[in-house]
């Protein structure tokens, strides 16, 4: 266990340390520094102090090895456009993004993993195809056009819900910023989030039911209904547990991406997070916020992929291994 | 009254074809503490008899006549809610495969207290007792220990033990097993088959066995019920079934059963159920291209020989090399193989039988030793082409027949690519001609080869896998466990034209095996295997009559006994 745990450490650090070479490259590769933070007047000579002190003569290495060191303490340099530290303006957008995640999270698997039980368990009925043509549409259309469909159903015909922002947030601990606390931050989570978490929420249901149906072939479950155990037993405690083991990975690798690709609904509903951010500094050319974007959602994947690890293994005795007897 | 009645079953499947009878008009009766097997091949509907007595037709099964009584008591007719409380409680069901029978993620006590449990309403901690205890009647050792494991943590056998335990919870009244030992090795099957007829003496327990075997119908049952296509062909005592059959579809499956006790020239009247495959031509071996180019390097000795072969696999794999934990799949093996001779290596799972034969054709590099082919150690051999050159000359028969042929190509390109990819002919339409003499050399005839693999049947389909074997027109064939996954039918027609081919081509062939009675059949000289090692080599019969290490006696007791089964009209080999 302790050994499995190192070597995905192991190679945690080779993938980050990787991620973050690309995001250095940008720095060199991508508009030349030094005339990104002067003006047009600036003379040659003044140009060349300034590379000398920002390190840019360095030999490639030492930047890079400077980069990595001052990524770890959290330390991404200054954003070209705010005029403020990166870590900075992050932190302050980053509670926005989290709790849009956590919520649609929350939903696709509240929503999807039920579903998909039902879908499989009653595969015939006439709901369960009227689910999967729905989920079939929730697959196949775009996040933004479910988004700007929700704003006109809701927010523009029924005028029911906020379509833009956060609404009044609460700061606790100085640094977090919730709108789990006001009426008006509840109301314009619900948008957003529906929008984020359709996507995955048919994807956890379509694989729920496609593994379900599956577990529901093998022969322990067939053993099981022979030994006369009532198809409530059978369907919850042998065929759903066996069910959610592969779902884990998948459902592991999906929250990753609700955090990474939650720039398009961020963009679609106005939400002030880290995506919004991100998309800005695109437009603006503002390396140092693009550098460490991409580095926080490498480290985001990493650490999940790594906690689903973790629970693989402790969810299926399977992998403990030990030899039979 | 008999325990269990099952009268005039007649079960179908509504399909867009037509409906399919699986089971027609098939009345049963099982005695207290008597053990019936139900024998046929496979798609007889024996396993669909088992399914509807317990309830468990899979959809769209329905049963449309007939009624089961269980203690005179009509048990069909009763609601879902009334079968489930008579499954597992009355009537106790034991499956096929240990392997997949029992929820992974839950260990052997969950699955044995929930079951106790329901049914017997014990409580917790009565539960606990009562589930060691059966784990104890069963023959696992440390019941209290082993309890808390889960299932991957037993080998095959242990598990189907506590299949067994499962199907024995709440005292059942009637077992059904449905080839309760078709997964397991030789000496398992055996502890096995012999538990249950203990169980079932003990308890007075009423046993239906669902089996293809002939060995264990011989074993275990009492009285025998031979289906056939979802009739009951014939019905009667095991000693009057297997040694004086009335029925002819009784006695063709009876003679194509591998014997133990002698051996044959060929399996005799084998072709019931499917026809043996008919040449259409006979081809001159001199003029034609199969027979030509067999002017291989002449060998003195033996044509392969093995000497101090030795397999290293990791099971624990570790960054340094001191923490890895190695096996030894096959530790030491040496042992030659004579031109024109068919070698056989024989040995329980596990042995390292299959390891060698992929080391033979380089599919694995030995960890040490060598492999000399035609005077040739194949290990040394560095050049892809002179690896391809040896390789032509050997060729495999693989076990499955159903994933060892590509299912996206045509039989034509199955059999062909051998040819082209050695450049063995000098035109497409030379191959084309080839590929079709050698599908109805083998059996199958000139037209198979426009069809694809999926049409044909699991026999057949090996009959392509022998006749892309030939293609290469090798000297040397090896056969893994080539009709294990077989019809005892089917296998004795491969085996008849493995042996008329074997003649015919003059080939040399290492035929492995875990049945001695198919080794008894083929094989000139055996080789008997256990746990990576070689612990004897002698000439066939030999072995049989007169084996000289304690495992192979062991191995040779504990087949099963077929004295029973009739000598008349067999063409013995000559001696």
């Amino acid at each position: 266990m302790i050994a499995f745990i190192f070597k995905r450490l192991l190679q945690s650090v080779v993938v980050m340390l990787t991620v973050a070479l690309i995001a250095f490259a940008m720095f060199r590769f991508v508009g030349d520094p030094v005339n990104n933070m002067v003006g047009q007047d600036t003379t040659d000579t003044e140009r060349a102090q300034l590379a000398e002190s920002l390190g840019l003569n360095d030999p490639f290495i030492v930047q890079f090895g400077r980069f990595a060191f001052n990524a770890m303490r959290g330390d991404f340099g200054i954003s070209y456009k705010y005029r403020r530290p990166v870590s900075e303006l992050i932190l302050e957008r980053l509670s926005a993004t989290l709790e849009l995640s956590f919520v649609s999270a929350v939903l696709a698997l509240v929503v999807g993993i039920p579903l998909g039980v039902y879908t499989a368990l009653r595969s015939k009925g006439i709901i369960s195809k009227g689910i999967m043509v729905l989920s079939l549409m929730g697959v196949s259309l775009p996040t933004f056009l479910i988004g700007i469909l929700l704003i006109l159903l809701f927010g523009v015909v029924l005028r029911w819900l906020p379509t833009f922002g956060r609404g009044d947030v609460v700061d606790i601990y100085g640094w977090w910023t919730t709108g789990f606390l006001t009426v008006s931050g509840l109301k314009s989570l619900i948008l957003p989030s529906i929008t984020l978490a359709i996507f995955q929420l048919t994807l956890i249901m379509r694989l729920v039911r496609a593994e379900m149906l599956e577990v529901l072939r093998t022969d322990f479950v067939k053993f099981a209904r022979a030994r006369g155990l009532p198809d409530r037993a059978v369907h919850f405690k042998h065929a759903l547990k066996n069910t959610l083991v592969p779902v884990i990975t998948i459902t592991g690798l999906q929250l990753g991406a609700l955090i990474a690709f939650a720039i398009i609904t961020e963009s679609v509903f106005q939400w002030p997070g880290m995506g919004l951010l991100f998309i800005q500094a695109v437009a603006d050319v503002d390396i140092p916020i693009m550098a460490a974007y991409l580095v926080l959602i490498a480290f985001f994947f990493v650490v999940i992929n790594m906690v689903v690890d973790i629970l693989y293994y402790a969810v299926d005795p399977r992998l403990r291994a030990d030899a039979a007897v | 009254m008999a325990l269990l009645n099952i009268n005039n079953l007649r079960i179908e499947f509504p399909s867009r074809h037509g409906t399919v009878v699986a089971v027609d008009d098939v009345s049963l009766n099982v005695q207290p503490g008597e053990v019936l097997g139900v024998v046929g091949e496979s798609g007889a509907g024996k396993s669909t008899i088992g399914n509807a007595v317990i309830g468990l037709l899979e959809p769209p099964g329905e049963m449309t006549e007939g009624h089961v009584l269980l203690k005179s008591e009509q048990i069909d007719t009763l609601s879902l809610e009334e079968k489930r409380k008579i499954r597992g409680r009355r009537i106790g069901m034991i499956f096929q495969d240990p392997l997949t029978s029992l929820d992974p993620l839950q260990t052997v006590e969950q699955q044995l207290v929930e079951t106790i449990d329901l049914h017997l309403k014990l409580g917790e901690a009565k539960s606990q007792e009562r589930a060691v205890d059966l784990l104890r009647q069963v023959g696992i050792p440390e019941p209290e220990l082993r309890i808390k494991n889960y299932p991957h943590q037993f080998s095959g056998g242990m598990r189907q033990r506590v299949v067994i335990a499962l199907a024995l919870c709440a005292e059942p009244e009637v077992i059904i097993a449905d080839e309760p030992t078709t997964a397991l090795d030789v000496s398992i099957q055996a502890q096995i088959l012999e538990l249950m007829r203990r169980l079932c003496k003990d308890k007075q327990v009423g046993m239906l066995i669902i089996t293809h075997d002939m060995g264990v119908i011989a074993d275990i049952t009492d009285r025998v019920a031979v289906m056939y296509h979802g009739k009951l062909v014939e019905e009667g005592t095991t000693e009057k079934i297997l040694g004086n059959p009335d029925h002819p579809y009784t006695q063709s499956l009876i003679s194509a059963v591998p014997r133990p006790d002698v051996r044959l020239r060929r399996f005799p009247m084998v072709n019931y159920i499917e026809e043996e495959g008919e040449r259409t031509k006979d081809l001159d071996l001199s003029t034609h291209w199969l027979g030509q180019a067999r002017d291989f390097d002449a060998v003195e000795g033996p044509l392969l020989s093995l000497k101090n072969l030795v397999m290293t696999f990791v099971t624990k794999p570790a960054f340094l090399k001191r923490n890895r934990i190695m096996f030894n799949a096959v530790d030491d093996v040496s042992f030659d193989i004579n031109q024109g001779e068919v070698f056989g290596l024989v040995g329980e799972s596990g042995s390292g039988k299959s390891t060698v034969a992929r080391m033979v054709c380089s599919l694995y590099t030995p960890a040490a030793g060598e492999v000399n082919f035609a005077g040739t150690d194949l290990t040394k051999i560095k050049s892809q082409n002179e690896l391809d050159y040896y390789r032509r000359q050997m060729q495999m028969i693989f076990q499955d027949p159903f994933s060892s042929l590509n299912g996206r190509m045509k039989v034509l390109d199955i059999v062909a690519e051998p040819i082209r990819f050695h450049k063995l002919a000098s035109s497409n339409q030379e191959v084309e001609q080839i590929v079709m003499d050698l599908l109805d050399h083998v059996g199958l005839g000139a037209q198979a080869a426009v069809r694809f693999p999926h049409e044909f049947s699991g026999g057949q389909r090996q009959r392509i896998s022998i006749a892309r074997a030939l293609a290469t027109r090798p000297r040397f064939l090896i056969c893994d466990e080539p009709t294990s996954a077989l019809d005892v039918s089917i296998q004795a027609q491969v085996l008849n034209l493995l042996k008329d081919l074997q003649e015919e081509l003059g080939l040399t062939m290492l035929f492995i095996s875990h049945d001695l009675p198919v080794i008894r059949q083929m094989c000139d000289r055996v080789g008997v295997m256990k746990m990576g090692k070689l612990v004897e080599v002698s000439a066939t019969e030999d072995l049989f009559e007169n084996p000289k290490a304690a495992y192979t006696k062991e191995l040779l007791d504990l087949m099963p006994r077929l004295d029973k089964l009739s000598h008349e009209g067999l063409e013995l080999e000559d001696a």
